[in-house]
């Protein structure tokens, strides 16, 4: 066991050397500092004066989904705001999402938030806060449930107009033969934009599966998708990470096609800007998380409902280089 | 009492023919199956059999074959590493965030990034000899706890589940061109990854045949205790082998993060398995004390071909998992029918 010691002291030793030679090999481009001295400083005191009431916000989230970082940190703003106790919590199974729920309702909350992503799973539990007495807006998904589970409202972007959009989009820019590219098999959210998306789209459209875990392995099958048939011109990813990745294997296939994408992040502002992507829709998801904070507050405080039981649509808003330098500094922020 | 003496000869230092002894290796199954699966997308797809898609297979291939050659090496000395997928995003995770948060030069972060990846290889291999707790439970823990890590440590720093992109700072492209560069030969694109995949390979093979250290690693995997009656020093090899393990993990991890600049934290989960299985189609035993590093680069081939295959036959993807899940079963069970008419002969 000695040696397996002096092991431990020479890692340690080499180390302390290594963090030693990190300040003296800075890099003065980038990093960091170069954020910080971007940065203003942006005060989070509450406005109102109103009780602290506490939201409970559920999603179908799965881990380290960039997607709804962004809507949490809109309710989290909105939250600071209104003075809420804002708690989250997150499960793509639906049977623990439900859970989360009941949680909510266990802990007599003053409002709940919470994505039908599984709309059957989540019935009876959204029926049970109602009866509670207390308010429930879905986000996101589930806009056609919404009204008939008792919510107040819905918040978001209907995965079928949004894909629309898109179609209408391409056909637009004069795409004939275009690839959807799902990352996740089996969500129906992807389902629908892609469905939507070849309902207006001119030309036509297949779709294609990939790992969405394993970047790699999604370049590789775009790659191979783009070499299996060098006529497409189009592809469309469902998520902002995808979009580079899809300029690569592009690259990499040697084809000439344009990538779009939904969603927005700060690599896809930058291919926007270079022109290596075509457009980016958003469907606004720090307004998801924001609205639906507010939107409670202001039923508390006020009686007042958004929407007169229709969805309230956050997108589908197109985001090409011309608007993107605007945006640039809020996605930059992380709330775009 | 001289007629007896031919009788007595040993039959194990008799000459073995060289088909005999080609028949006796691991990976023979593997390569009838790689075989296999090679002409039947060159039926089933009309673009398979082109240069450039060869290259993407083979790329495909070279990021699974790169962790799939430690992981060989590791079950053949008996053991399991579930860890090992989370493990390349950690690595990635850390360069590229303490390169950003040190506002420090990119190989700073890379090499601190490969000390905390051998520490974590060290940590598992540790755990396990001191322990003597099964390995599919500590690594299951390790594994856990970088998910957790990954996730909770980006967050936390980056405020994003997301890393912040590095591309813009010094070091970076030096650091591409070692771990994400690529040549084109005609429309050929070829990947730095292949190069480190064959080298990873050739020094594995090296190292099992050539060296103590690979009579080792066979003596733990077919049986710890008889080895350490024979002078085997069994934990220094097993701690050896998760090291190698998070060795190639920091190699993966630093392609993954220089070719696509930003690292998603919640990735990785699950690409253990297909190291697992990569190293299994390879002819490596699920009870060690037999494999090869070649077969195991002749598993993540035959991953390559199928999952990218599928593709250029243009299959309807709703299928895509079952056919993938079929083709991998076909060729592991044309491989084991190979290694036992082998071994009857032998």
């Amino acid at each position: 066991m000695a040696r397996v010691r002096t092991g431990v002291r020479v890692v340690g030793a080499v180390l302390a050397a290594v963090l030693g030679a990190s300040l003296a090999g800075c890099s003065s481009t980038g990093g960091k500092r170069a954020e910080e001295r971007a940065k203003a400083a942006e005060a989070g005191r509450p406005a109102v004066s109103t009780p602290r009431w506490t939201f409970a916000m559920v999603t179908h989230a799965g881990d380290g989904d960039t997607f709804w970082d962004i809507v949490q940190k809109g309710a989290k703003e909105a939250s600071a705001k209104d003075n809420i106790n804002f708690v989250y919590s997150h499960d793509d199974q639906a049977q623990q999402q439900a859970q989360f729920v009941q949680n909510a309702i266990d802990q007599k909350v003053d409002g709940i938030i919470v994505s039908l992503a599984k709309p059957d799973a989540l019935k009876d539990v959204v029926g049970k806060a109602v009866k509670a007495g207390i308010p429930v807006i879905t986000v996101n998904s589930g806009s056609a449930q919404s009204a008939a589970y008792g919510a107040l409202a819905h918040i978001g972007q209907d995965e079928e107009i949004a894909g629309e959009a898109v179609g209408t989009e391409m056909t637009k820019r004069g795409l004939k033969k275009a690839v959807c590219v799902l990352h996740e098999q089996g969500n129906v959210g992807h389902e629908q934009r892609c469905a939507g998306a070849k309902k207006t789209f001119g030309g036509s459209m297949e779709n294609l599966y990939v790992e969405g875990t394993n970047m790699p392995s999604v370049q590789a099958a775009i790659q191979a998708k783009l070499q299996a048939d060098p006529s497409v011109d189009g592809i469309l990813t469902l998520g902002a990470p995808f979009a580079p990745t899809a300029v690569k294997a592009k690259e990499a296939a040697g084809s000439k096609a344009e990538v779009d994408t939904f969603d927005l992040n700060e690599s896809v502002a930058r291919d926007l800007k270079s022109g290596a992507l075509g457009f980016a829709v958003d469907q606004q998801p720090y307004l998801q998380g924001y609205e639906a904070v507010d939107l409670l507050w202001l039923y508390r405080y006020n009686g007042d409902v958004l929407g007169g039981g229709r969805p309230v649509l956050t997108g589908p808003q197109i985001v090409t280089a011309d608007q993107v330098g605007k945006l640039e500094p809020f996605i930059k922020r992380g709330s775009r | 009492m001289s007629a007896a003496a031919p009788a007595a000869a040993d039959e194990r230092l008799a000459p073995v023919s060289y088909v005999r002894r080609l028949l006796g290796r691991p990976e023979l199954g593997a390569v009838v199956g790689a075989a296999a699966v090679f002409v039947f997308f060159s039926f089933a797809a009309d673009s398979f059999l082109r240069a450039s898609s060869l290259s993407t297979v083979l790329y495909s291939a070279s990021t699974i074959g790169i962790m799939a050659v430690p992981v060989a090496l590791l079950m053949i000395g008996g053991e399991f590493d579930l860890s090992a997928g989370v493990m390349v995003t950690t690595s990635a995770l850390f360069s590229s965030m303490f390169s950003y948060q040190m506002t420090a030069n990119v190989w700073v972060g890379v090499a601190v990034s490969l000390l905390v990846t051998l520490a974590l290889g060290f940590f598992n291999g540790f755990m396990l000899t001191r322990t003597k707790l099964p390995s599919f439970i500590i690594t299951l823990g390790t594994f856990l706890m970088l998910t957790g890590l990954n996730l909770g440590f980006t967050k936390l720093i980056s405020g994003t589940v997301s890393t912040k992109t590095i591309a813009d700072m010094e070091g970076f492209p030096s650091a591409r061109a070692l771990f994400a560069s690529q040549w084109n030969v005609g429309s050929v694109t070829l990947k730095v990854t292949i190069l480190w995949w064959l080298a990873l390979v050739a020094v594995a093979t090296w190292i099992l045949l050539r060296t103590r250290a690979g009579n080792w690693i066979f003596a733990v995997g077919g049986g710890a205790d008889a080895a350490r009656a024979t002078g085997v020093p069994v934990v220094k090899t097993r701690i050896g082998l998760y090291m190698g393990v998070a060795l190639c993990a920091w190699i993966s991890g630093q392609h993954i993060l220089f070719s696509f600049d930003v690292v998603q934290s919640g990735e990785g989960v699950g690409n253990e398995f297909l190291y697992i299985i990569a190293a299994v189609i390879g002819g490596c035993l699920m009870t060690g004390g037999y494999g090869s590093a070649i077969g195991s680069a002749v598993g993540a081939f035959i991953f390559g071909m199928a999952s990218n295959g599928i593709v250029y036959a243009q299959w309807n993807p709703d299928w895509f998992k079952f056919f993938l899940g079929g083709m991998l079963l076909l060729a592991t069970l044309l491989n084991a029918w190979v290694r036992k008419r082998a071994e009857a002969r032998a």
